[in-house]
């Protein structure tokens, strides 16, 4: 143990310092999400300059060519947070695509794809589940069929953020209809704009659309647009889906959620003294203190592994599952903290931290249930963590 | 910035796993539970062989001069192998209470008798945690009076460190006025007293007793919760393997995702407190203003999470986890008496809330 940073950490820390203090008034408000804001790709194009975004892709692909060092992305991580001040882009197209495509893409699709997915320019969706192919991806049943030099793909896609503003998509199709199911799949980039696609917004209990369905008659990509080879899709999507996991259940999101929390305690009264009075409320949030450290420490931990390029195992495997289950608590305990100011809604008179405790707490249920449900990181915990034996497979009738 | 264990840290505990491994079986600690001292005696000359109990004494007083965290990590160990051992009263808390109460003659005796074998300490601060029933010590013209209740160590304590109001003091267990009554806890593998003390000639330290007594606290909190992770990975790794074992319906029950999913459970839960405790430990030498913070969270979470893994690795096994033949009860019981100990999740988590001005 040992949790002083070396003199070039310090000097690295003071340097971000700096550039956030010299850049404070060109960064756009947290709340600034927007895929198409010229006031993020202008902050990206910043970030990207000075190293902050892509640090360490490839310079030919638009990254700033940086020797992976997991305490420095740790240390940018954190001084942007303490600054209270956007990071660069993130989604599914430089989070998932760009690190696929790195490993799996031919010269041309990185050339083509990389550099504008960095800056902004261009906005991806991802193509993956269907209304039958959930927790089994690997049933999914969108056709591709080869027609001269194009395939032509027919069918349907669910949970598709980001579908009605982005430029393209990187989707899984079926290509091989007979061969065994994860053995028939492919993985296809084309654009949104091609006839045959129809978007629409699929409405949450949230009462925003943050995700869409997507429908494909006759959408025809050109044969080069595959990633990998034929029938490969299945392995080209898991070297993505390992990305995605790492982006949910945040330990800091938790900590800055937490402190929200015991703020709010202090400041509102119920009969005239503090909610922190109340010892059952106090008591629930040390509880969630406590998991909230836990999980932190559990990132450090994760942290070490990283820079010493070792797998970081059981701690690892168990971030998405108690990540997100403990923001949803903890989302769950500003509401009841809250009493009747607890149900007020989107944009009502007197509402709390601009409406966030109550769609958190929607939302990430529905981050439980995303990106790998609770149920199947269970399997993958027991499976790959604790070797249990899979599930016998059910003969086919 | 390194957060994880050192090399040396990694090796104390693979050799006193080793050494309990061999030494600590189930079958030696039945023996104990059942009455026979003499693993106790067969375990504290094999620890001392190894320097265990040297770990956290000053090199100054002629110990290793280790922290916390190397306590910490050997205390996991015995846990896991509910091993009949005082080392968290004796080696621990008196140590740090030593530390701090004494003045640099007291210092230097007691702790070198430790050292030397010839002084093995148990430690009554139950009454600093919170006092049931009126108990507490009285000190008058240098003799103590009154109760200490669930005195820590009497498996081999020769004296006892005893917080008496506001001071801190040693008594030789064989003085006059010391009546002791055994007391039967849920745990076999430990010994718990109450000492009833009537003008007992004592030591008394002349050193900051407050922070002593503080000090000892937190390490014995930081300790309890690593003989819970202890005892808690063990079970988890038990289930497991019983898991893998055993068949119903003509298939392994591990491969049913009731069973998995409860396994997974234990270990999602699990995993994040090693990192708990491992930082907590840590903090009470390098991180002092977060150390008593740290130590109530480490054993209010702990004490939670053990309690659901120790319920929830019986139930894996079936109606054999629920028998004496399986043996898993020690460590149920072993994570039972450790989170009654020094202040329950209840009172570690008030504690934390007035640590940090949420509380009064």
């Amino acid at each position: 143990m040992n949790l002083d940073f070396t003199l070039e950490y310090q000097e690295f820390r003071a340097e971000v310092r700096d550039f956030l203090e010299t850049h404070k008034d060109s960064a756009p408000r947290m709340s600034d999400r927007g895929v198409r804001s010229e006031k993020r790709r202008a902050w990206q194009k910043i970030l990207l300059e000075h190293g902050y975004a892509a640090r360490t892709l490839p310079k030919e692909y638009g990254g700033h060519g940086a020797a992976p060092d997991a305490l420095k992305s740790r240390i940018i991580a954190e001084e942007f947070s303490r600054a209270k001040m956007p990071g660069g882009i993130s989604g599914q197209g430089i989070n998932m695509l760009v690190p696929t495509l790195l490993e799996l893409g031919t010269e041309e699709q990185k050339q083509k794809y990389i550099e504008p997915t960095l800056t902004g320019e261009m906005v991806w969706c991802q193509g993956y589940s269907e209304p039958g192919a959930g927790s089994d991806l690997a049933a999914l049943r969108t056709s591709a069929v080869l027609e001269g030099d194009h395939f032509v793909v027919n069918g349907q896609k669910i949970w598709t953020s980001t579908a009605a503003q982005a430029d393209m998509i990187f989707c899984l199709v079926r290509t091989e209809p007979d061969a065994p199911k994860h053995q028939g799949i492919s993985y296809l980039l084309f654009s949104m704009d091609t006839p045959g696609i129809e978007v629409r917004p699929l409405m949450t209990m949230t009462g925003q659309a943050e995700f869409n369905e997507v429908f494909f008659t006759d959408v025809r990509v050109p044969a080069d647009q595959i990633v990998g080879q034929r029938g490969e899709g299945w392995m080209v999507a898991n070297a993505t889906l390992t990305h995605e996991r790492g982006m949910l259940g945040d330990p800091d999101a938790a900590l800055s959620r937490l402190n929200s929390i015991a703020e709010i305690m202090q400041k509102e009264t119920v009969d005239g003294a503090p909610l922190m009075d109340n010892a059952v409320f106090r008591d629930r949030l040390i509880a969630l203190q406590a998991e909230v450290f836990a999980m932190k420490f559990n990132g450090m931990r994760l942290t070490t592994s990283a820079t010493q390029k070792k797998s970081g195992g059981m701690a690892g495997m168990i971030v998405k599952l108690q990540g997100c289950e403990l923001n949803h608590r903890l989302a769950e305990l500003a509401i009841d903290v809250m009493g009747e100011y607890g149900i007020l809604f989107e944009d009502s008179p007197f509402i709390r931290d601009h409406g966030m405790w109550q769609t958190a707490y929607m939302f990430d249920l529905g981050l439980i249930i995303g990106g790998g449900s609770a149920q199947i990181q269970k399997n993958i915990i027991s499976e790959r963590g604790l070797e249990m034996p899979r599930e016998p497979k059910v003969a086919k009738k | 910035m390194y957060f994880g264990l050192s090399e040396d840290q990694i090796m104390l505990q693979d050799s006193v796993r080793r050494f309990l491994e061999a030494q600590s079986e189930l079958e030696h600690v039945r023996v104990y539970a059942e009455g026979d001292d003499a693993l106790a005696g067969q375990l504290q000359n094999g620890l001392m062989e190894l320097g265990v109990p040297l770990v956290f004494i000053p090199e100054a007083q002629g110990g290793l001069g280790m922290g916390v965290l190397e306590a910490a990590l050997i205390q996991e160990m015995l846990g896991r192998f509910v091993a009949p051992s005082a080392f968290t009263p004796a080696y621990g808390m008196a140590v740090a209470g030593l530390n701090v109460g004494t003045n640099a003659d007291q210092r230097n005796v007691w702790l070198g008798r430790i050292v030397g074998g010839d002084v093995v300490m148990g430690v009554g601060v139950t009454e600093a945690v919170g006092a049931r029933e009126g108990a507490g010590l009285t000190l008058s013209a240098g003799a103590v009076s009154g109760r200490a209740s669930f005195v820590m160590g009497a498996e081999t304590a020769t004296h006892f460190l005893l917080a008496a109001g506001d001071a801190l003091v040693i008594i030789d267990r064989a003085a006059d006025g010391v009546t002791e009554t055994a007391l039967t806890t849920i745990d076999k593998t430990r010994k718990t007293i109450m000492l009833d003390l009537e003008n007992v000639t004592c030591d008394v330290l002349e050193g900051s007793a407050q922070p002593a007594v503080e000090t000892m606290i937190n390490v014995g909190r930081v300790l309890l919760a690593a003989d819970s992770f202890g005892a808690a990975e063990m079970m988890l790794q038990k289930a497991v393997a019983y898991a893998k074992d055993r068949e119903q319906f003509n298939r392994p029950i591990a491969s049913f995702q009731a069973v998995k999913h409860m396994c997974a459970d234990m270990a999602a839960r699990l995993e994040p407190c090693r990192s708990l405790l491992w930082y907590a430990a840590y903090a009470q030498d390098n991180v002092p203003e977060e150390g008593p913070l740290m130590a109530c969270m480490a054993k209010s979470h702990i004490s939670e999470v053990g309690k659901f893994i120790a319920r929830t690795a019986t139930e894996v096994h079936g109606g054999m986890g629920f028998t004496d033949l399986m043996g898993l009860h020690y460590w149920f019981k072993r994570i039972g008496f450790n989170r009654q100990l020094l202040g329950g999740p209840e009172k570690t988590r008030h504690d934390a809330a007035v640590l940090q001005g949420f509380s009064n």
